[in-house]
């Protein structure tokens, strides 16, 4: 049971990514990383990382994408043309990745850690509940807890510095002639 | 309280006045800060004469005491600790020390009066009495260097007091350099004692060296000679004698407490302490004696012809310094100490007399300038009278038996020390013509114009000028002063002046020979593991000393008489006579030309060699390279700098599997 | 299933999205792509902590998710902000930073 559950999110969950990348449109895109991420969430689940499935429903699906649409919807959904001045990066960039890949799984498969070829150990109950991960963060994890809630607060602050309309112009216009960056 | 509380106190008092002036210099009104600084000296005095009666109390083999108020360094092998040495010799030398300052700082709180940088004066001049001090006292090798730099440093910030006069701020330098070449010689000593002994305290110094050293070995013949460096450096002998006539562009007081009675001084003080290492290494003493001897012949015959009455006492100082460093390096170290003591006396009273004469004058040093002084300054010439007698060693003056002693001391040890005794019996009477010469110029004759304004009330002033190359200064900060204070008029100079009147016609009563022993008795456990401790001068050689010493004196002051009074002008002609000699005098025996040709020609055309040659092909040609490196290879890597965005992703991609790669082939 | 297959899939998730950041041109996708990646390396923490017993991987994971919020309110805000300044949403075209 538990092994078909995998292996469909799995699935799931590489076929979001890959349809994330290879959309033109940027619509298609974040439909896709949806469904990767519902996918995802699963898999949290079968980590029996309860709370963080949750909070990867809540906080990606839930919010993240709604700005992700809205934002497409507001910009538009412009896809990406067909040539790609950069040929050589188009080229390469799959290479490097693949060599990454194949690094990254011997170092998995060879690393030899002890549990690595097993479900991990039994545990307990209530692991990954909120009240376990919460009373973490509010002990063990207290400084990088508050340095993050700061971070958010910041990101916060710089959003609206961003997204606000600058007062005294009237029509929004960029600084210089159009069709050159900045 | 302990003899070594009292030596505490001695150096906290000037310590202490120093930088309470300094703090308070804002607010302390016209004379006050002479006023403190003068009691800080006078305390320190009291508190020397303090330890030495403590110290009498005590018996003979007691009489060396040391204290340390904390460690500096502690370590392996090292121990140093703040600490003073205080014995008879080190007591000795504080009284004179403190002694002579408190009266030279009587002197300044008059004489400075008018001088714009009066506070910062007794500021510099408690902290150089505290520095000579803490020489003095020193324990340890590492105390005494400290001491001995801050002494230096304070010589240095005296002697360019006005600094805005360019040659006081040269003369300052000069100084300062010459010092610092001596402290060189000084430390290199202190490195190897360290090396071999394996401390440097010293009276373990003392008491190890003779084990570890063989008798005249080349290391502590080396060692001593170093020594003679230091020595030689701060008390003006040849060949590092240079700077201080040239220290005569400091204040007048100056010039009598630093440049006179303590600070080059130190040198002979260094030698009888050191003396244990000495008579290890009797060929470094021998040298010495003989540099000595050379130093007082050379110094007494430029003073023949010297024409600047400040510079005649300076050249007077550098001889009267070689009695004392042959004195004490022919093991005659009361006597030298003796010397050291009466001429602290009435060099300090020469100078403050010349000082008075100089204000008289507004400043003029030339004695060509000066003459018929003696009715407008009655008191100022009793002084300087005196002063001289004791200088050219007249029969009942102090100076006549400090320097005999030293003389016939040379004559008992015999042999080649013979040459020594002629050489300063040469001397003696060149010092008694010379110092003759500046009473019959300066005070005799006709009076000068100055001399005639001041006998109807009145000092002259002229327009102030610097009187070594007649610039034209003023009286603000930086210069001297307005006023001009003479001791006829200034009740603290002349009390000042009458005190070392005093003890330069009795100084000598301490010890007479064959009939008082007082400093010789006093300095004995200093000195008792001298080799030379029972050395006694026979009867008849201190008669002879005597007796020729004193007919000497006459002699000298006969030829001044009769060559300045009765034959007025005979010396242009005896000048023109032996034309080559006098120039030959007059050019201080072309030592600055000896050193403009060895030390400074060499070193400016390295200078320039450096500036022309070095400069503009090693040094650019490697800042030019440097750049051209960097320049290159910022063109380099300037093409990874594309902006592209997708670009920089591929080499951070690029880069960490690279970095992956390296740590796989590493774990395998 | 064995921890090494969700950690092999992350691998294959972080490196799909390490391409995609590099082929892609819009802004908006490359953002989405970083999103990807931190997913990728959100399974492998999570695994990590299945496979210890701890939290401390779920812990990290949580904190990465929340680094990403911030990052997509800011990045989305440049977006915005290139938007209405009418910039081109290409990022070969913004290439200013060339040295």
């Amino acid at each position: 049971m538990t092994a078909v559950v995998f292996w469909v999110a799995a699935v799931l969950a590489l076929g979001g990514a890959i349809g994330v990348v290879v959309q033109r449109n940027p619509f298609y895109s974040v439909l896709s990383l949806v469904v990767h991420l519902v996918a995802l969430a699963v898999l949290f689940l079968l980590l029996q990382a309860e709370f963080l499935a949750a909070a990867q429903v809540i906080v990606y699906v839930g919010a993240v994408m709604v700005l992700y649409v809205f934002v497409v919807a507001y910009v538009g959904g412009l896809a990406d043309p067909l040539t790609d001045p950069n040929t050589a990066v188009r080229a390469t960039a799959p290479l490097f990745a693949l060599a990454l890949l194949v690094e990254i799984t011997v170092a998995i498969l060879g690393s030899g850690l002890k549990a690595i070829d097993t479900e991990g150990p039994d545990v307990a109950a209530g692991f990954g509940s909120p009240s376990a991960i919460g009373e973490l963060f509010l002990t063990k994890f207290l400084l990088p807890f508050e340095l993050v809630s700061f971070l958010l607060l910041i990101a916060a602050v710089g959003a609206i510095v961003l997204a606000r309309r600058d007062p005294e112009a009237t029509e929004p216009v960029s600084r210089q002639e159009p069709g050159r960056p900045f | 309280m302990s003899p070594a509380a009292y030596g505490w106190l001695v150096l906290a008092f000037p310590l202490a006045g120093s930088i309470l002036i300094a703090l308070l210099w804002r607010s302390l009104p016209g004379r006050t800060a002479g006023w403190i600084g003068s009691a800080a000296i006078l305390l320190s005095f009291l508190s020397a004469v303090g330890a030495l009666v403590q110290l009498q109390d005590r018996s003979e083999h007691e009489r060396q005491l040391t204290s340390s108020l904390w460690d500096y360094a502690s370590t392996a092998g090292l121990d140093v600790k703040l600490g003073i040495l205080v014995d008879p010799l080190a007591v000795f030398m504080c009284l004179v020390v403190s002694g002579v300052s408190f009266l030279i700082h009587l002197y300044s709180v008059a004489y400075m009066a008018s001088d714009r940088g009066y506070r910062r004066y007794f500021s510099y001049l408690n902290f150089f009495v505290f520095s000579m001090l803490l020489l003095v006292l020193a324990g340890n090798f590492v105390i005494l260097i400290v001491g001995w730099a801050f002494v230096g440093f304070a010589s240095y910030a005296l002697i360019s007091f006005w600094y805005r006069r360019r040659t006081a701020t040269y003369a300052g330098m000069k100084a300062f350099v010459i010092n610092v070449i001596g402290d060189v010689g000084l430390v290199l000593a202190a490195i190897i004692l360290q090396r071999d002994l394996g401390t440097l305290d010293l009276p373990t110094v003392f008491a190890r060296a003779p084990e570890v050293f063989e008798r005249n070995e080349w290391l502590i013949v080396a060692v001593c000679l170093l020594i003679l460096v230091g020595a030689f450096a701060k008390s003006a002998q040849i060949p590092l004698h240079t700077w201080l006539p040239d220290a005569m562009e400091g204040p007048t007081p100056v010039s009598a407490l630093i440049h006179a009675a303590t600070m080059v001084t130190a040198g002979v003080y260094l030698i009888a302490r050191m003396h244990p290492l000495f008579e290890l290494a009797p060929t470094a003493a021998d040298i010495s004696a003989a540099i000595g001897a050379l130093t007082l012949v050379f110094a007494a015959s430029v003073a023949l012809v010297v024409t600047d009455l400040k510079r005649i006492i300076a050249y007077s100082t550098i001889s009267q310094i070689g009695y004392m460093v042959m004195g004490v390096s022919i093991a005659a170290y009361s006597a030298g100490m003796f010397h050291l003591m009466t001429h602290a006396f009435f060099k300090a009273l020469m100078f403050m007399a010349a000082g008075s004469v100089i204000a008289a004058m507004a400043g003029q040093q030339d004695i060509d300038r000066m003459s018929g002084l003696r009715r407008a300054m009655p008191r100022t010439f009793v002084a300087f009278l005196v002063a001289a007698m004791a200088l050219s060693a007249f029969p009942g003056f102090s100076g006549y038996f400090s320097k005999d002693e030293i003389l016939a001391f040379a004559a008992e040890r015999g042999g080649g020390y013979w040459i020594l005794y002629a050489a300063g019996t040469v001397a003696a009477l060149m010092t008694a013509f010379y110092a003759f010469r500046m009473i019959f110029r300066v005070f005799g004759g006709e009076p000068s114009e100055e001399a005639r304004e001041l006998e109807q009330g009145h000092i002259h002033h002229a327009e102030p000028v610097n009187p070594v190359t007649g610039e034209p200064e003023d009286t603000d900060v930086g210069y001297p002063g307005p006023e001009h204070h003479i001791a006829e008029r200034d009740r603290e100079m002349w009390i000042a002046m009458s005190v070392l009147m005093v003890l330069s016609v009795v100084g000598g009563v301490l010890q007479i020979p064959g009939v008082t022993h007082a400093i010789e008795h006093f300095l004995d456990p200093t000195f008792a593991d001298s080799r030379f401790a029972d050395t006694n001068v026979s009867g008849n050689l201190e008669a002879l000393a005597l007796v020729v010493g004193g007919l000497c004196s006459l002699a000298g002051i006969g030829l001044a008489y009769l060559l300045y009074v009765r034959m007025p002008g005979s010396t242009l002609a005896l000048a023109d006579r032996l034309r080559p000699l006098h120039r030959f005098l007059e050019r201080k025996w072309y030592f600055d030309e000896l050193y403009g040709v060895l030390v400074v020609r060499p070193l400016r055309a390295l200078g320039e060699w450096s500036s022309t040659v070095f400069e503009r092909v090693v040094i650019q040609g490697m800042v030019g390279s440097a750049t051209a490196a960097v320049r290159t290879g910022s063109t380099i890597v300037r093409v990874a700098q594309s902006g592209l965005l997708r670009y920089y992703a591929l080499l951070l991609l690029a880069g960490v599997g690279g970095l992956a790669l390296y740590f796989l082939l590493v774990s395998r | 299933m064995d921890i090494a297959w969700y950690l092999v899939l992350s691998a294959f998730i972080f490196c799909i999205g390490a391409v995609g950041v590099m082929v892609r041109r819009s802004p908006l996708v490359i953002l989405i792509c970083l999103e990807l990646m931190l997913n990728g390396a959100n399974l492998a923490l999570a695994s990590f902590a299945r496979m210890t017993g701890t939290h401390d991987g779920q812990v990290f994971a949580l904190v990465v998710m929340i680094v990403a919020a911030a990052e997509v309110v800011v990045g989305l805000g440049l977006i915005v902000a290139m938007f209405r300044n009418r910039l081109p949403m290409d990022v070969d075209e913004m290439s200013e930073l060339r040295g």
